[in-house]
């Protein structure tokens, strides 16, 4: 188990960052979670973002396609259900990134929109 | 002659059943540089105190050939001992005997334990190294850990529950020593997650590690599942050992006292902290400059770092202290540390432990994943632990306690039974910056030198407001103290407190903002 002593003055002075608070700026250092946490992007409405990690199993759209709001345009199979994707949006698409049988990550773009 | 054979019988049951899955599966448990569960609970223990009970249990399952199989104590140890003279229950899991799986006897086993420790009152300590549910007795390997779940909330508050994941611990079994007070990893050995890493990549197609996803480093810095790690086996139980000396078997007791001893002459408490509110340092050296021989227990000293919490002593009872580290992150309180902080003030609440309370804070800490994490509600979890907590409550104001995080960290308006402040306290609505910025916006940006008037209205803010005197003429700050009269103001304020009771409106129970 460690030693209790007391902490160097010097180890604790060694690579210290900002953080501004409220418009004070205090030194200190960071931890792991906060020096990887991601910035916040606005949602873009035009870009179709898988919610859960899954399996495409069908495609029902292709570039150029006219749809409408609510339209289905994707299954995706995630936790063992058909999940189907809506067009957010009416409009024409632009872009498919995914085909059957692909295999992604949360928050995979698969779908865009003019 | 006959009882002589009998007796010989006996013994030569007694030694298979202690081979556990034999010769083979030893050796290879001991590759993996783990050692065995009856080791375990030996090194544990103390000498000779192991007394073991159901040995002789035998699983009763028929389903896919498992008539056929002899599962020695159905692949768990349970008994009763002492540590450090004091009686507790424990089980370990073996995993030579299939892989220490968990199947309807090996959980009535381990029930029985956890029954008798809490009737006990004795605290309850499960070694863990499991490869789950044993599939083929199917809904009674579920049915098994519910009843381990219901019983670990049961005792929850009464006994102290120790868990010591020593190998995998994977899908449900994870959630009892969710349940416990205190978990305990050990690097390279201990692995605890819901869904493990094959399900992953054949559902995500993710590839990742045990050690990367759920190894002891992930959960004592990342998820803060775990409360203690250690490098090796005999660490962690020399972790466990000192962790039981400072806590009571049961929420009827207190912990037992120890013999007072001051603190080490290599703590100067009035030269640790520098008077410059945006300097760091370390607030553990404040704590072991009060403590008793300037020990401090740490829990969770790698996860939500930027709040530190753990036990001490002060004249040989233990307290808890809760105390922001300016160190780290500037010691804000966020998501993880409120949430770090409220379990913590709930336990000492729960076995009769008083809480002192170390304050420099300049608030919470700002940005879009903290906010929509849920720092409302997570941040709400510390107002309503030190509200409830009816233990004396001791805070010390050694910096700044700015805005919310004043209120959060003890304070007065929160009833706690004594505020003291060191000179260099700043209690206030925000920092000077900030709050020259919005108080006087107007002046500066009127003025002809808008920096220069800004300076000005910062240095009037700070002479005016960045002191302990204004919550101290207001009565939220009981004593302006100096550093070097911290301990001894402390120790007076535990003793008058002994016999503290509070009443509470009549009801089932709260509901905290989980």
């Amino acid at each position: 188990m460690k030693e209790n002593k007391p902490t160097d003055a010097h180890d604790v002075l060694q690579g210290l960052k900002e953080l501004n608070i409220q418009g004070d700026v205090y030194y200190t250092t960071f931890n792991r979670k906060f020096s990887n946490r991601q910035n916040w992007i606005k949602p873009d409405k035009k870009q179709v973002i898988s919610f859960i990690p899954g399996t495409i199993r069908q495609v029902l759209i292709k570039p150029g396609d006219i749809v409408k709001a609510e339209d289905k345009i994707l299954v995706l199979e995630a936790m063992k259900m058909m999940n189907t994707i809506h067009a957010p949006m009416s409009g024409k698409i632009k872009s498919v990134l995914v085909s059957v049988g692909d295999r992604m990550p949360k928050g995979t773009l698969m779908v865009e929109f003019e | 002659m006959a009882l002589k054979k009998q007796i010989q019988e006996l013994h030569k049951r007694r030694e298979e059943v202690r081979m556990g899955g034999g010769e083979k599966a030893i050796e290879k448990q001991e590759a993996m540089g783990k050692m065995t569960a009856r080791n375990r609970i030996l090194a544990l223990l103390d000498t000779d105190s192991f007394q073991e009970y159901d040995m002789f249990v035998q699983h009763e399952a028929r389903d896919f050939d498992m008539a056929k199989k002899v599962l020695h104590g159905d692949g768990v140890i349970i008994g009763t001992g002492t540590i450090s003279g004091q009686p507790v229950c424990i089980f370990a899991q073996d995993f030579t005997v299939a892989g220490g799986s968990l199947g309807l006897m090996h959980s009535r086993k381990i029930t029985k334990i956890m029954d008798h420790s809490l009737k006990m009152k004795v605290p309850l300590i499960g070694i863990n190294d499991s490869g789950g549910a044993r599939i083929q007795e199917g809904v009674n390997s579920l049915a098994g850990y519910g009843e381990i779940f219901f019983r670990n909330t049961l005792a929850s508050g009464v006994i102290p529950q120790i868990s010591v994941i020593l190998g995998p611990c994977a899908g449900g079994a994870v959630y009892s020593p969710a349940l416990t007070d205190f978990v305990f990893v050990v690097e390279n050995i201990s692995k605890m997650f819901i869904t493990g890493p094959e399900v992953i990549k054949t559902v995500l197609g993710e590839e990742i590690s045990m050690e990367d996803l759920g190894g002891a480093r992930v959960h004592s810095e990342i998820t803060g599942n775990a409360h203690f790690f250690a490098e090796n086996e005999p660490d962690c139980f020399d972790q466990i050992k000192k962790l039981l000396s400072y806590i009571p078997a049961n929420n009827d007791r207190k912990a037992a006292k120890c013999s007072a001893k001051p603190p080490r002459a290599g703590y100067k408490i009035g030269e640790i902290v520098p008077d410059d509110p945006s300097q760091p340092y370390d607030v553990r050296d404040v704590i072991r400059a009060i403590a008793d021989e300037s020990d401090f227990f740490e829990i969770q000293e790698n996860w939500a770092a930027n709040l530190v919490i753990g036990f001490g002593r002060m004249n040989g009872e233990t307290c808890g202290f809760v105390c922001n580290q300016p160190l780290v992150l500037a010691g804000v309180l966020d998501v993880d540390s409120s949430d770090k902080a409220a379990r913590f003030i709930r336990y000492c609440d729960a076995f009769n432990i008083p809480i002192i309370t170390l304050v420099d804070l300049p608030g919470y800490l700002p940005g879009v994943d903290q906010e929509h994490a849920g720092v409302i509600r997570h941040g709400a979890k510390i107002l309503y632990a030190y509200s409830e907590a009816s233990v004396p409550k001791l805070t010390v104001i050694l910096r700044k306690a700015y805005g919310g995080g004043y209120i959060a960290m003890g304070s007065r308006h929160l009833r706690a039974d004594f505020v003291f402040a060191w000179p260099t306290a700043e209690v206030a609505v925000m920092g000077p910056e900030g709050a020259a910025n919005i108080i006087f916006r107007k002046e500066i940006t009127e003025a002809e030198n808008p920096e220069e008037m800004r300076q000005q209205k910062v240095k009037e803010y700070k002479e005016k407001f960045a002191n302990p005197y204004v919550a101290a003429s207001r009565g939220y700050i009981d004593s302006v103290i100096a550093p070097e009269e911290t301990r001894n103001i402390l120790l007076h304020a535990i003793e008058v407190s002994g016999e503290k009771a509070v009443s509470l409106p009549r009801k089932k129970h709260g509901i905290p903002p989980f």
